[in-house]
């Protein structure tokens, strides 16, 4: 207190004595205060960066090996007693006999080769175990699309099962007590034998871009989500676009300034800001329960999501319309062009990159939502690639939703593989929506 | 099928009008085009009005021809016979043995049938009258233009006043199906019931008598959970928009502002999965390691990773309240001898205050609807508590829990979502309507 | 009503100057703004810095406080002297020198706060007062100088920004006196306000040109021949001349100066 009043200087007319030890220890402590307060600012920029670079450091580094597979070489003999013979029977028969032998009979007849020691009913099954239960369907198509490996043996790559697969991509802890862990010590030395014989491999697996979704981790693929996704933006653009360009042409040009356009306008604004799973029951009342539209189909989807994304388009398209000089209105007027020929030959020909861009913006969020497609049924198990807007279809998040959901732990890598591809589509549209703003941005 | 037929006349109309707008002569376009609105409106029309009616129309037709023994003037039980029926449409003889429901699924596919070709004929003819009537006007003093500007803007105008249908479709929506709801269940006991457990409900299959609707939990859970979310959004997106807009150089805001654009842009559902496999078992461990018992699904990690996904909305409304802040008050402080840390504090941001409370309230609105990241990383089971290591629910959790799966649509359980939905939609519509409303003010102030 | 300078105060140029320019020059990029500046200024009299808009003027008023600091691009050489520190080196403390050279701007700046906490900002960043009751009579002893008190005595508690503009204007003259300065400097403080708020400020800017050594840039000639004992003249970044205002005035030694004097450029 004493130290304090020393620098009071009320009413005195001598200056301000800035040079003594209580005001030289106050602004020390000021600068330290701004210091502080500094490192605080730079302290949350940093952390929103680190927390940035973890989470899709963490997505890649889970999300890599989802891009791949381990496969093991077997040499399997096409046993023409059991598949039949192709210069013997017509081609339905053999197809019929193909399709109903049981495939597992000739991987079993390559590993028996491999391990003869490995007897009894429980091993032998165990050992079967080691490979996929997608090789069956792998070795049929082999067969049916070239007979002529009937009575051949051949080297052929079949996928493992996810659990070895694991193990070789090195999640799986085998340094654990047999009892805790997935994979035993017997099927582990199998696989070191298989290794020793360089017989496993892990590759690219091109599959998983281009299959539809599997309960197996290693047979799942994302490309019915991403058509499933393509669909469900196609009807959301055809909705959205059009009618989201016409409001904003309508509010921006031709709205008289009343309590009504006021209205809208307001409205517009609260829209973008509603939650978006309550589109997703706007969508489950109107379009399934009154309108009585396909569950789970793209078409209801892409019309929920267009909902979701007007408002995103009338703001991005009303911001760039006004954005048009009136100069070009007057010019376009004078040379005698109605109100309607001014807007559709002049103005929004000039606003379309704008407008272009907002829209992609919207379209991006579309594509990255997940939570009103959970309302009207996007959820379902779906293997087949859908055809149409009215088949049954799931979205890229809600793949990815799906399979966070499922607890083999192959599904984490998957995932993580997924979230990159959907990340890729995301970068791509704001790519080109930023390459568009930057090519065609015009200063007035 | 609908679609299809759909589908098909359009095609029609553009190729009847394709076919016209050759053998026009003055102003050829916009002779098509009026034409090609006289015909594509009117179908459009009749084949929404099919679409939202037509179904309605053929069952009260089964409903009034269904045999004595189906009938029922209890609604929950009709809706049920309608949805045999409707399997038997589907599936054939093998989803039911049922001889009357057989008939009248036979009845209502042929009714259907009826209906969507009428429908198809009546639109064809419609079209067609459309085409024909252009056709007759198609002369050289018609003034088509005119008439197809004027048919224009009244499809712009109709555009604009889509989004007000989209609202009103919202709240009608939400307050038919929860009006359905609270015919069941007391709305007091819904909104100050202390108990949530719908499941009980429809086990007991009486009116919900068990009154398992309490939502209490749920507002408690969604409420914690955003707290936590803007404890870490709030200071970090303040501090940060601080930091941007008043320290940092050209390089690091180059850096940084994209940073947080691409934390906007990345997909809930990935947020989601990052805090339910990444952020929970972190948590787990490290409070396994200084021995507290933190829940695999808890509060925490999903407000943790909440909040990280609401630092962007935080900073750049930030950003744009205290950038609006006219720089003459800033050089007024620096002109008395202030640090930037007192002008900022004490001068920046009290004048900026209304922006930025605003930016606040959009942000708990944001993190209050969000979904998906609830549905990962928080739990399912309804938990009345203040502690963020233990796993709470949401109301998003919940509606999504409620409507996922087979539904029942009239049974208090999915109704119930309605109703939470409408709550939802209640709270965020005020907060953003507060929230909108400081904003403008505050706009004006500076303007 | 307005005091011009007379001869009888000559003797103060004998003083030693307050604050001085030696050799400064101002680079805005690659734009030279400042060229090479001498000047003196000397406590308990006003100068004014006048020429045509865009002559530097103002941007060598910011260099006095320092309030360039706040442009990147900004670069000063030379000197600038507050007594015997040169103020662009280490040993000064932007902070302190700030409160040493208030400052006052061509548009009137309240903070939005209080009539009160507009003029206690300062004081209590600078903790300058120990008590409740110091600030207070900071408070009271600000507005009576800067002509305020009698106008707002009575509503210290509400916001600044709702007086009018001369009072907005009196009021940011009251906060720069807060914190009790040597030096004021004034950017054209009236360019915004009409007539009659303009003539009270001139007036309180002679009654606190005994207190305070004041420099006042202002783009109205017969502004600066009214309140002011010195003045410089400021023509493409160079100081043209610098006398006593009279002479200045009535007899400029430069064509330039007379040119401008006289309306032929500006």
């Amino acid at each position: 207190m004493t130290d304090r009043s020393k620098i009071t200087t009320v009413n005195s007319s001598v200056p301000t004595d800035w040079k003594s030890d209580a005001m030289q220890a106050r602004i020390g402590r000021r600068y330290r205060r701004e210091r502080i307060f500094r490192s605080l600012g730079l302290a949350a920029v940093v952390i929103s960066v680190l927390f940035l670079v973890f989470l899709l450091g963490n997505i890649v580094k889970n999300g890599a090996y989802g891009f791949m597979q381990t496969s093991v070489s077997l040499d399997v003999t096409f046993n023409a007693d059991l598949l039949g013979d192709p210069s013997v029977l017509s081609a339905e028969e053999f197809t019929e006999k193909v399709r109903k032998t049981n495939m597992l009979r000739l991987i079993q007849a390559s590993m028996r080769d491999l391990f003869p020691d490995v007897k009894g009913r429980r091993d032998t099954r165990a050992l079967l175990r080691l490979v996929s239960t997608g090789a069956r369907a792998q070795l049929r198509d082999m067969i049916l699309a070239n007979p002529s490996l009937v009575g051949n043996t051949e080297r052929v790559e079949l996928l493992t099962s996810d659990d070895i697969d694991q193990v070789i991509k090195g999640n799986i802890d085998i340094t654990l007590a047999e009892a805790n862990r997935k994979v035993k010590d017997k099927e582990l030395s199998w696989l070191k034998t298989l290794q020793d014989d360089d017989r496993i491999s892990l590759d690219f697996h091109s599959q998983f871009l281009t299959g539809g979704d599997s309960r197996e981790p290693e047979l799942a693929g994302v490309w019915g989500a991403i058509v499933g996704s393509a669909l469900t933006l196609m009807v959301t653009l055809v909705t959205a676009f059009p009618i989201g360009l016409f409001a904003a042409v309508y509010l921006e040009e031709f709205a008289p300034k009343n309590r009504f356009t006021d209205i809208i306008e307001i409205n517009i604004n609260n829209l973008a800001a509603v939650p978006s799973i309550v589109f997703g029951l706007l969508g489950l009342a109107v379009f399934l329960s009154v309108m009585g539209m396909p569950r789970s189909a793209p078409i209801v989807g892409g019309l929920t999501l267009a909902l979701l994304t007007l408002p995103t388009v009338i703001i991005a398209s009303r911001a760039s319309i006004a954005a048009v000089p009136p100069s070009i209105r007057d010019a376009a007027r004078g040379l005698g062009a109605s109100p309607m020929q001014v807007v559709f030959h002049h103005v929004i020909p000039l606003a379309m990159p704008g407008i272009m861009t907002g829209t992609i913006i919207g379209m991006a969020r579309a594509l990255g939502e997940s939570a009103p497609l959970l309302m009207i049924g996007m959820v379902a198990f779906i293997v087949d690639i859908p055809g149409s807007i009215n088949d049954a279809a799931t979205v890229l998040p809600v793949q990815i939703y799906l399979w966070a959901d499922s607890p083999e732990r192959a599904f984490v890598e998957k995932t993580s593989a997924a979230i990159m591809v959907l990340l890729f589509f995301l970068i791509a549209m704001n790519g080109v929506a930023i390459w568009l703003r930057q090519k065609f941005e015009q200063k007035w | 099928m609908a679609m299809i037929s759909f589908a098909l006349i359009r095609q029609r109309s553009v190729a009847v009008v394709g076919g016209a707008t050759q053998q026009l002569h003055s102003l050829p376009r916009y002779h098509g085009y009026f034409a090609a609105v006289r015909v594509f409106i009117p179908c459009i029309f009749l084949f929404l009005l099919w679409l939202v009616g037509g179904e309605a129309v053929i069952e009260n037709l089964i409903i009034s021809g269904l045999p004595d023994a189906l009938k029922s003037t209890n609604s929950e039980q009709i809706s049920l016979v309608l949805n045999r029926i409707q399997l038997a449409v589907q599936h054939g003889e093998q989803s039911t043995s049922d001889a009357n429901i057989l008939a009248a699924a036979e009845r209502y596919s042929s009714l259907y049938n009826k209906g969507l070709w009428s429908t198809f004929w009546l639109t064809v003819a419609i079209g067609l009258t459309g085409y024909y009537l252009s056709k007759n006007r198609t002369q050289a003093n018609f003034r088509a233009r005119n008439n197809f500007e004027k048919t224009m803007s009244i499809t712009l105008a109709a555009s604009s006043f889509l989004a007000i249908v989209v609202t009103l479709g919202i709240v009608a929506s939400l307050i038919f199906e929860s009006l359905r709801f609270f015919q069941q269940i007391p709305i007091q006991d819904f909104l100050f019931g202390l108990h949530w457990s719908p499941q009980t409900a429809l086990r007991a299959d009486q009116v919900a008598s068990a009154g398992a609707f309490g939502a209490i939990p749920l507002f408690a859970g969604t409420f914690l959970i955003s707290l936590l979310a803007m404890m870490v959004a709030g200071p970090i997106g303040l501090f940060a928009a601080i930091y941007l807009t008043q320290y940092a150089n050209q390089r690091v805001r180059a850096v940084a502002k994209p940073v947080l654009e691409i934390l906007a842009g990345v997909p809930t559902v990935v947020y989601g999965f990052f805090a339910a496999l990444t952020v929970a078992p972190m948590l787990r461990d490290a409070g396994g390691a200084i021995g507290v018992d933190v829940a695999s699904e808890s509060a925490l990690a999903a407000g943790l990773v909440m909040g990280v996904m609401i630092i962007p909305f935080v900073s750049s409304l930030s950003d744009d309240a205290i950038t609006a802040v006219p720089s003459s008050l800033k050089d007024g402080s620096f002109a008395l001898g202030a640090t930037k840390a007192e002008t900022i504090s004490q001068v920046l941001l009290p004048a900026a205050l209304p922006g930025v409370v605003g930016a606040f309230l959009l942000a708990i609105s944001r993190a209050i609807g969000e979904t998906m990241i609830v549905v990962m990383a928080a739990g399912m089971r309804p938990n009345l508590t203040a502690n963020p290591l233990e796993a709470v629910t949401t109301v998003t959790v919940q509606i999504v829990a409620l409507l996922t799966g087979d539904q029942e649509f009239d049974s208090p359980k999915t109704l119930s979502a309605f109703a939470l939905g409408l709550a939802l939609f209640v709270i965020t519509l005020l907060l953003n309507i507060a929230a909108l409303r400081m904003v403008r003010k505050y706009r004006e102030a500076y303007d | 009503m307005i005091n011009t300078p007379t001869e009888t105060n000559l003797d103060t140029v004998q003083a030693s100057p307050k604050m001085a320019a030696r050799g400064v020059n101002v680079y805005y990029g690659d734009n030279h703004a400042i060229k090479d500046i001498d000047l003196n200024l000397y406590a308990d009299e006003v100068t004014s810095l006048i020429g045509p808009s865009g002559c530097g003027k103002s941007t060598f008023l910011r260099c006095l406080n320092r309030m360039n600091d706040t442009i990147p691009i900004c670069r000063v050489s030379g000197q600038i002297l507050l007594e015997d520190d040169d103020i662009y080196t280490s040993g000064i403390d932007v902070v302190q020198l700030r409160a040493r050279v208030g400052m006052v701007f061509q548009k009137p700046n309240p903070f939005p706060k209080s009539i009160y906490d507009n003029i206690a900002y300062g004081p209590r960043i600078h903790g300058l007062a120990a008590h409740r009751t110091d600030l207070d009579e900071i408070v009271t002893t600000s507005l009576e100088k800067a002509g305020l008190w009698q106008e707002v005595k009575d509503r210290l508690d509400t916001s600044g920004t709702a007086l009018s503009g001369g009072q907005q204007q009196r009021l940011c003259i009251a906060r720069a006196i807060a914190v009790n300065p040597e030096v004021i400097l004034m950017d054209e403080p009236c360019s915004a306000l009409d007539p009659i708020a303009t003539a009270k400020i001139e007036s309180l800017i002679d009654e606190l040109s005994g207190r305070y050594a004041i420099i006042i840039v202002t783009h109205s000639m017969q502004q600066a021949a009214r309140i002011s004992r010195k003045t410089a003249f400021f023509h493409l970044g160079e100081m043209v001349e610098y006398g006593d205002t009279t002479e200045i005035f009535t007899s400029p030694k430069e064509d330039r100066t007379r040119d401008y004097i006289t309306g032929r450029i500006g």
